[in-house]
C-alpha cells in the first residue's frame, strides 16, 4: 500500500467520523443548550414549585420563551423565589400570570406564562407578580379523599 | 553527515574497553569482574558455552544494560554513564547484528536496509538508493530488494541484517552468534563476509559465538569465557595450545572435564541400591 | 503457615502491585510525552490510524447496524405496550448515544484493534526489533508506541460516532419502514429528548476516555510480554480482559459523573 493510498484512506475515514458526529449533534439533537440569545432576569415567587428544576423551559402558548435559571427559598416570606431568564425578544405584560404546569400528565415541571393586558411591560430585575403553585399529586388524592369522607359523613348523618 | 569522531584521544588502537565489570540480575551473577580490550581493526571472537554472559557483553558495550561496577569504553567515551543523547551518538557508531536478525517484519528488504540512512542522514532518496543496492550487494542479495521479510530464508534475514547493520558504515560490527543454525555453505558464505567486510572496511569487528571451528579460521584474536569469568585469551594459534584444562575441554571439545558430564547426583550404586 | 509468613507473602504482593501499577503509570506518562516527537512525523500516525481505524470500521458498522435493529425491535416491543411506540426515536437515540455506543465501540475495539496492537509489539519484542531499534539510535518508544497511542485516541471517537449513528439509520429502517412507528415522531422526539452537549458530547468523551484507557493497555501489556509465542497469546487475551473490564468500570465512573440527577 503506498504512501499516497494510506493516507487518502485516512482521510475518508476521519471524513467519515466526523459526519458521523455531525449527524448525531444535528439530526438526532436539539440545540438547546446551545441558544445564544441574550436573556433579561425576572423573578417569580411561589408557594410550591413541586420538581421544579433549574434549566427547566419558561413557555407561554405551549412555546419556550427563556429557562429557569435559578431557584432559591425566602426564609422570610418562606416562599420559593424563582429565577427566569426571558429572551429578550420576547416583552411580556406586567400583570402576566407565571404558574408552575406539568409537561404531559405525569412529566416534568416547567413554568407557564400567561400574558396579562397592562400597557408596561414587566423589566429586568422586576418580579411577576400573579403565581400559581404547582399542584401537588399527594395533596390532590388527600383532597379527595377528604370529600370522599366528607360526602359520607353527610350521607350517613342524612340517612340517619 | 556522519556522526563527528570523538575529539578524546583514543586509548592506543583500543576501540572498546571493557574494566573490571561485574553484572548480574537479582538472582544471579552474569559477569564478576571482567576486562577485555579490543583493538581496532581487528576481528575479535569472544567464545564460551551458553550461559557464560558473552551475548551480555555486547548489550553492555550499546548501552542496553548497565553494570553494577566497572566502565566500559568506546572510543575513549564511557558508554555506561552516557545520557540518552550521548549514547545515541555512539551508538550511531556501531553496528549490531542480532541472532535472527531482527528486520523489521512490515518493512521490506530494501526499506529496511535504508532505515539507518533514512533516519540519520539527510541523505536524498537517489543516493539512499544507491547505497542501499551496495550494501545489499556486498552481501549478495541486492536481487532481493523487492521483497518482504516473511518471503526470505533465515539464512537470507542474517545477510539483510547484515547489510543493515554496516549501512552507516559503523567502527564496529559486533556479531551475535552469527554461525548457530546454519547449513555448511551459509557457514562458509556468513565467515567469508565477516571477514571480507572487516578487512575492506577497517571495522572493528566482535563475533560472540560457541562455535570454535568457525571462529578460529577468520578471527585474529579471541577471548574464552566461562561462568562469567574470562578463563583464557590470545591468537587462535596460542589458544589451541593452552594448557588451561577448561580452555582445553572447550577448544577440543571433550565430553568430559572441568565442565562435568553428570549432572551432580549420588553415587548410582547407592541409587540402584546395591551395596558397594 | 503462621502469621508472620501470610503477613510476609501479603506484604510482598502488596508491593509487587505497586511496583507494578508505578511501572504502569510511568510507561502512560513516557507514552504521552513522547507523542509530540512522534507528531514530528505524522505518516506514522496516520499509517497507525489506517491499522488501527480504517480496519475497524466494517466490524463497528456493522455491529452498530445489528444492535440499532435489536433495539428497534425490543424498544417497540416495550413501549407499544404503554402505547408510547411513538418514542421509539427517542429510546434508541438515548440509549445509542449515551451507553451503547461508546461502551460496545470500546469492548469491540479492544477485541479487534487493542488484540493486534498487542500481538505486534510483542512479537517485535520478541523478535528482538526493538532492541535492535535502540541499538541503531532510533527511539522505539517515539517511532513505534506513540504513533499507536495517538492512533487509538483518534479512532475511537469517530468509530463511536459512526457506531451511534449506524444504529440509529438502522433502527429507523426497521422502526419506520418494517413496522410502521410514524416517521415524524420518530424524529421529532428524538431531536427533542437528545442534547448535544449533554448526551452527543458527553458520550464523545467516554469514547475518548475508552480509547486513552484500551490502547494504553493494549501497548502495555504487549510491551511487557515474555519474548516467547506463548508469552504473546497469553498477552492478548490479558489485553482484552484488563481493556474490558477497565472500560466497563470506567463507564460506571462516567455515567456517574455525567447522568446523576443534581
Amino acid at each position: 500500500m503506498s504512501k499516497k493510498q494510506t493516507e487518502i484512506l485516512v482521510g475518508g475515514f476521519v471524513v467519515l467520523g466526523m459526519l458521523a458526529i455531525l449527524f448525531l449533534a444535528l439530526k438526532s439533537a436539539n440545540m438547546a443548550s446551545f441558544s445564544f440569545h441574550p436573556t433579561y432576569r425576572v423573578l417569580a415567587r411561589f408557594d410550591e414549585i413541586g420538581g421544579l428544576k433549574v434549566q427547566a423551559p419558561v413557555k407561554s402558548a405551549g412555546v419556550t420563551v427563556g429557562r429557569i435559571a435559578d431557584i432559591s427559598f425566602d426564609n422570610k416570606s418562606f416562599q420559593a423565589v424563582v429565577a427566569l431568564d426571558i429572551d429578550r425578544q420576547y416583552a411580556f405584560p406586567t400583570d402576566s400570570s407565571a404558574k408552575v404546569l406539568t409537561a404531559g400528565l405525569l412529566g416534568d415541571k416547567y413554568v407557564g406564562i400567561e400574558a396579562g393586558g397592562d400597557e408596561k411591560n414587566i423589566q429586568a430585575g422586576e418580579s411577576i407578580k400573579m403565581t400559581q403553585s404547582a399542584i401537588v399529586l399527594e395533596n390532590l388524592i388527600g383532597q379527595f379523599l377528604y370529600n370522599k369522607a366528607g360526602d359520607a359523613g353527610k350521607d350517613g348523618a342524612a340517612k340517619k | 553527515m556522519q556522526a563527528q569522531r570523538s575529539p578524546i584521544a583514543q586509548t592506543d588502537d583500543l576501540l572498546v574497553s571493557i574494566q573490571d565489570v561485574t553484572f548480574g540480575y537479582d538472582s544471579r551473577v552474569v559477569l564478576s569482574h571482567v576486562s577485555l580490550d579490543f583493538a581496532r581493526g581487528k576481528l575479535i571472537a569472544i567464545m564460551g558455552s551458553s550461559g557464560c554472559g558473552k551475548t551480555t557483553l555486547l548489550r553492555l558495550i550499546g548501552g542496553v544494560v548497565t553494570p553494577q561496577s566497572g566502565r566500559i569504553l568506546f572510543s575513549g567515551a564511557t558508554v555506561d554513564t552516557a545520557d540518552r543523547a550521548a549514547l545515541y551518538a555512539l551508538r550511531r557508531r556501531m553496528g549490531m547484528l542480532f541472532q535472527f536478525g531482527a528486520l523489521f517484519t512490515d518493512l521490506s528488504v530494501y526499506d529496511n536496509v535504508a532505515f539507518p540512512l533514512r533516519e540519520h542522514t539527510d541523505l536524498g532518496e537517489a543516493m539512499i538508493r544507491d547505497i542501499v543496492l551496495m550494501k545489499l550487494d556486498s552481501v549478495g542479495l541486492r536481487g532481493a530488494a523487492e521483497l518482504g521479510i516473511a518471503q526470505i530464508s533465515g539464512g537470507m534475514a542474517r545477510r539483510v541484517a547484515l547489510a543493515r547493520a554496516v549501512a552507516l558504515d559503523p567502527e564496529i560490527i559486533m556479531y551475535d552468534e552469527p554461525f548457530t543454525g546454519l547449513d555448511p555453505i551459509s557457514l562458509g558464505v556468513t565467515a567469508n563476509l565477516i571477514r571480507r567486510l572487516n578487512d575492506a572496511t577497517g571495522a572493528t569487528s566482535l563475533i560472540v559465538s560457541h562455535d570454535v571451528e568457525e571462529c578460529f579460521q577468520i578471527c585474529d584474536y579471541a577471548y574464552l569465557m566461562s561462568a562469567g569469568r574470562v578463563i583464557a585469551h590470545g591468537t587462535p594459534a596460542q589458544l589451541k595450545a593452552s594448557e588451561e584444562p577448561e580452555a582445553r575441554q572447550f577448544i577440543r571439545g571433550e565430553p568430559d572435564g572441568p565442565v562435568k558430564f553428570h549432572y551432580p547426583a549420588e553415587p548410582i550404586a547407592q541409587a540402584l541400591g546395591i551395596s558397594p | 503457615m503462621n502469621p508472620a509468613e501470610i503477613t510476609a507473602v501479603l506484604g510482598r504482593t502488596v508491593i509487587d502491585r505497586l511496583a507494578g501499577l508505578g511501572h504502569a503509570a510511568i510507561f502512560f506518562a513516557d507514552l504521552v510525552r513522547h507523542m509530540f516527537s512522534s507528531l514530528r512525523r505524522p505518516y506514522l500516525t496516520i499509517a497507525q490510524v489506517h491499522a488501527i481505524g480504517n480496519r475497524s470500521l466494517v466490524i463497528i458498522a456493522a455491529s452498530g447496524a445489528a444492535v440499532g435493529l435489536v433495539l428497534a425491535l425490543q424498544g417497540y416491543l416495550t413501549l407499544s405496550r404503554y402505547g408510547q411506540a411513538d418514542s421509539l426515536g427517542l429510546l434508541v437515540a438515548l440509549a445509542l448515544v449515551r451507553e451503547l455506543g461508546p461502551v460496545l465501540t470500546a469492548l469491540l475495539y479492544a477485541g479487534r484493534a487493542g488484540t493486534s496492537l498487542t500481538a505486534e509489539i510483542g512479537l517485535m519484542k520478541a523478535g528482538e526489533q526493538l532492541v535492535a531499534m535502540e541499538m541503531m539510535a532510533v527511539d522505539p518508544r517515539v517511532r513505534v508506541l506513540a504513533p499507536r497511542f495517538i492512533a487509538g485516541v483518534l479512532a475511537m471517537p469517530l468509530l463511536g460516532a459512526v457506531f451511534s449513528s449506524v444504529g440509529i439509520l438502522a433502527a429507523y429502517v426497521v422502526g419506520v419502514w418494517m413496522i410502521g412507528v410514524d416517521e415524524g415522531q420518530f424524529w421529532s422526539q428524538m431531536q427533542s429528548g437528545v442534547d448535544v452537549v449533554k448526551d452527543v458530547g458527553n458520550g464523545i468523551i467516554k469514547t475518548l476516555v475508552f480509547g486513552v484507557a484500551s490502547t494504553f493497555i493494549a501497548l502495555y501489556v504487549g510491551y511487557e510480554s515474555k519474548a516467547t509465542p506463548e508469552g504473546v497469546a497469553l498477552a492478548t487475551t490479558r489485553t482484552v480482559v484488563i481493556s474490558s473490564l477497565s472500560v466497563l468500570f470506567l463507564d460506571f465512573i462516567l455515567t456517574a459523573l455525567m447522568f446523576s440527577t443534581p
